[in-house]
């Protein structure tokens, strides 16, 4: 059940890959949220109910739906154009993103820890490159911020892995993502619709030497 | 201790915030440099004493939090300058000074906490409060400053999340799920080695966005340009400063493993390029504030040589960071009396500056002298040992070519410095230029003077400790 959950998350992000529209995005990270939800569930079995409901609290109310409602009325708010806006063709995007994938499940194929979980591992780590190549190919500001939450997601399905030795750690994990999420958005919100009309990161470019 | 003192600071802070009055503003201020005074004084004698679990003030924390708590003097009292003659509204006024201290605060107790994950938290915090100090101005410039750098420090910070968890997989073959630095260091041997690369190479990028090192030194640079001087300062040093723990105490848990050689090659690298990096910046930069933050990215490349080099390099790496926390922050400091008369940052528009302030030009010059580590500055001392460390090392090539880059740096700065210095601007309007009290340059020539006296005749006590710091590298 856990492998079928994780290989539909991965399915997403070459489904990200392409999508030309933010909503598709926004559609997208909700869906990740809900997944990792599942994950968590099955994964964290020795969870105490304090742990659990600061999970789902995590997954389904946050990830699944406060960022994404919040997303789309900054989208609204500052009238962002609906298109992403790739520096790359789809095509180009989709084949990299399998790239990604072929040499995450390589790396990790590699590893000769016996405890280690490899579909967990490949998932998070190919989730955490295609963050990275999202943040790097998209021109719009706001396409960066939901690189940064698919970074997150990929690091919360890392920190679920040690998870039942270490709930400390999922534990940070969610603080790392409510933090960090509340912060850029929260300067998103206030600051950035205000100052800039539309944002663009062609307008984020004059501090330079 | 450690607990009233956070607690103390942060109700300090939260008080800042909320408060508009000006009497009870400055009194606040006062009670945190007593605060934080007497908190360094008592950490100092009460070495390595665990407290509240997670801190505990190792020799390394102690001269660190020391350096913060004198730069942290002259900071304060240059806001406080900055504030007045800028005649800031209360509110602006108060989320300054409020996200100031918290800066602070939170420096403070990364440098002294012994497990990872919470000087992780202290990290978070410092990009909170720091992203507020650069929000100072609230144009578009600014913002877009503020912008990059939490973006670049969220990315960062959720690498060095990352190599937290993969730390703990290391952690895990060893059978333990303790990730305080000294449960690190005594099952270094055991650890699993291939998660420990993974982790070394994660947690070394997270850090080095707060140090200034390649790749992620960018966000600094816009960060230390947009802040008002004061708090540019403090991010040129003591937030530097806080990087370099973060990466020194994992190098430790690493040098005792058979893959220390291997993490010298990393940090060797980066530091050679970000010293490369710096040099092509200053030769072209034309902003002032920013070639000082480059100057900064120079010196963390030097000081991680000097830690990867070994030897002697250990001890000059930790001389080098300390002294350079003087030096450039009372170059940051000087800088705004030089924008108060020129209402400028670009070096076409300043010039002939013995003619309007001479003691801020003494400040400066002495500054420059200091900085590019000519004698008698302190930095002199300590790159030579990091020199020296090298050659031991047989890093010849690297030696060779680092010289080259430094002739070049002192080239591009001694430039500009002496272009602002002694050559006049054109159609520049001296009729209205603002007389600078000699007062507020005092704090400058202390913390240069302090700089040379710890480099040439440094104090048993200060040696001691930076040698209880790096006792347990390998020799």
């Amino acid at each position: 059940m856990i492998n079928v959950l994780l290989i539909m998350f991965m399915i997403s992000l070459l489904y990200l890959s392409i999508a030309n529209r933010l909503l598709t995005y926004i559609k997208i990270l909700s869906f990740q949220g809900v997944i990792l939800f599942g994950v968590a569930f099955i994964e964290l079995n020795e969870l105490t109910t304090l742990n659990l409901v600061l999970v789902l609290l995590e997954t389904i109310i946050f990830k699944a739906i406060a960022v994404p409602v919040f997303i789309n009325y900054i989208i609204k708010r500052n009238k962002i154009t609906r298109e992403t806006e790739p520096f790359l063709p789809n095509f180009v995007s989709l084949i990299i993103v399998t790239v990604i994938i072929v040499i995450t499940i390589l790396l990790s194929n590699a590893i000769t820890d016996v405890k280690l979980e490899k579909i967990s591992f490949i998932v998070a780590l190919s989730t955490l490159f295609t963050g990275l190549f999202i943040i790097g190919t998209r021109k719009k500001v706001i396409t960066h911020v939901m690189g940064y939450l698919v970074i997150e997601n990929g690091v919360f399905i890392l920190s679920l892995a040690v998870g039942n030795e270490m709930p400390l750690l999922v534990n940070l994990g969610i603080m790392l993502d409510i933090f960090a999420s509340v912060l850029i958005l929260g300067i998103f919100i206030n600051k950035i619709g205000d100052v800039l009309k539309n944002v663009d990161v062609d307008q984020l470019r004059n501090l330079k030497d | 201790m450690i607990g009233i003192y956070l607690f103390i600071a942060f109700l300090i802070s939260g008080m800042l915030f909320l408060n508009r009055n000006t009497i009870l503003n400055n009194a606040l201020l006062i009670a945190f440099l007593v605060l934080q005074i007497v908190f360094t004084v008592y950490e100092y004698n009460h070495l390595n004493i665990i407290e509240l679990q997670y801190f505990r003030p190792d020799a390394l924390g102690i001269l660190l939090l020391a350096t913060l708590s004198v730069v942290a003097i002259p900071a304060l009292y240059h806001s406080y300058v900055y504030i007045t003659t800028h005649n800031e509204k209360p509110r602006s006024r108060g989320i300054y000074y409020a996200a100031m201290v918290m800066l602070i605060t939170a420096i403070g107790a990364a440098y002294l906490s012994n497990h990872i994950a919470v000087t992780w938290i202290f990290v978070e915090i410092t990009t909170l409060s720091a992203s507020a100090l650069i929000y100072h101005h609230r144009n578009e410039r600014s913002l877009e400053g503020t912008w990059k750098y939490v973006f670049i420090c969220a990315i960062s910070v959720t690498f060095i999340f990352i190599g937290i968890l993969f730390l703990s997989m290391a952690m895990r073959q060893a059978g333990s799920t303790d990730l305080t630095f000294d449960t690190l260091l005594s099952k270094a041997p055991v650890l699993n080695l291939f998660w420990l690369r993974l982790s070394f190479l994660f947690i070394f990028t997270g850090f080095t966005a707060k140090l200034g090192l390649v790749p992620m030194y960018t966000a600094g640079i816009d960060a230390k340009d947009k802040a008002p001087a004061p708090a540019g300062a403090l991010f040129a040093t003591v937030l530097m400063n806080m990087g370099f723990v973060g990466i020194f105490r994992i190098y430790v848990v690493i040098a005792h493993t058979p893959i220390h050689q291997w993490a010298n090659t990393v940090i060797m690298i980066a530091a050679f390029l970000s010293v490369f990096v710096a040099t092509v910046y200053m030769v072209k930069v034309k902003n002032i504030k920013r070639m000082l933050a480059y100057s900064g990215i120079e010196h963390m490349g030097l000081v991680m040589l000097g830690l990867a080099a070994g030897g002697i390099g250990y001890y000059a790496a930790i001389l080098h960071i300390v002294l350079h926390a003087f030096v450039k922050s009372s170059l940051f400091f000087q800088f705004n009396q030089i924008y108060r008369i020129y209402q400028s940052k670009s070096i076409y528009d300043v010039g002939n500056y013995f003619k309007y302030n001479k003691t801020g030009a003494m400040v400066l010059l002495f500054g420059f002298i200091c900085a590019t580590a000519m004698p008698p500055s302190g930095l002199f001392i300590s790159e030579f040992m990091i020199f020296s460390s090298l050659f031991k090392a047989h890093q010849l090539v690297i030696l060779i070519l680092v010289m080259v880059l430094l002739t070049m740096i002192i080239w591009a700065f001694g430039k500009t410095i002496f272009k602002i210095l002694f050559t006049p601007v054109e159609d520049f309007d001296d009729s209205h230029v603002v007389k600078i009290n000699p007062v507020q340059s005092l704090s400058q020539f202390i913390l240069l003077g302090l700089s040379i006296y710890l480099g040439l005749n440094p104090p048993a006590e200060f040696v001691a400790l930076i040698h209880e710091a790096i006792k347990n590298l390998p020799q």
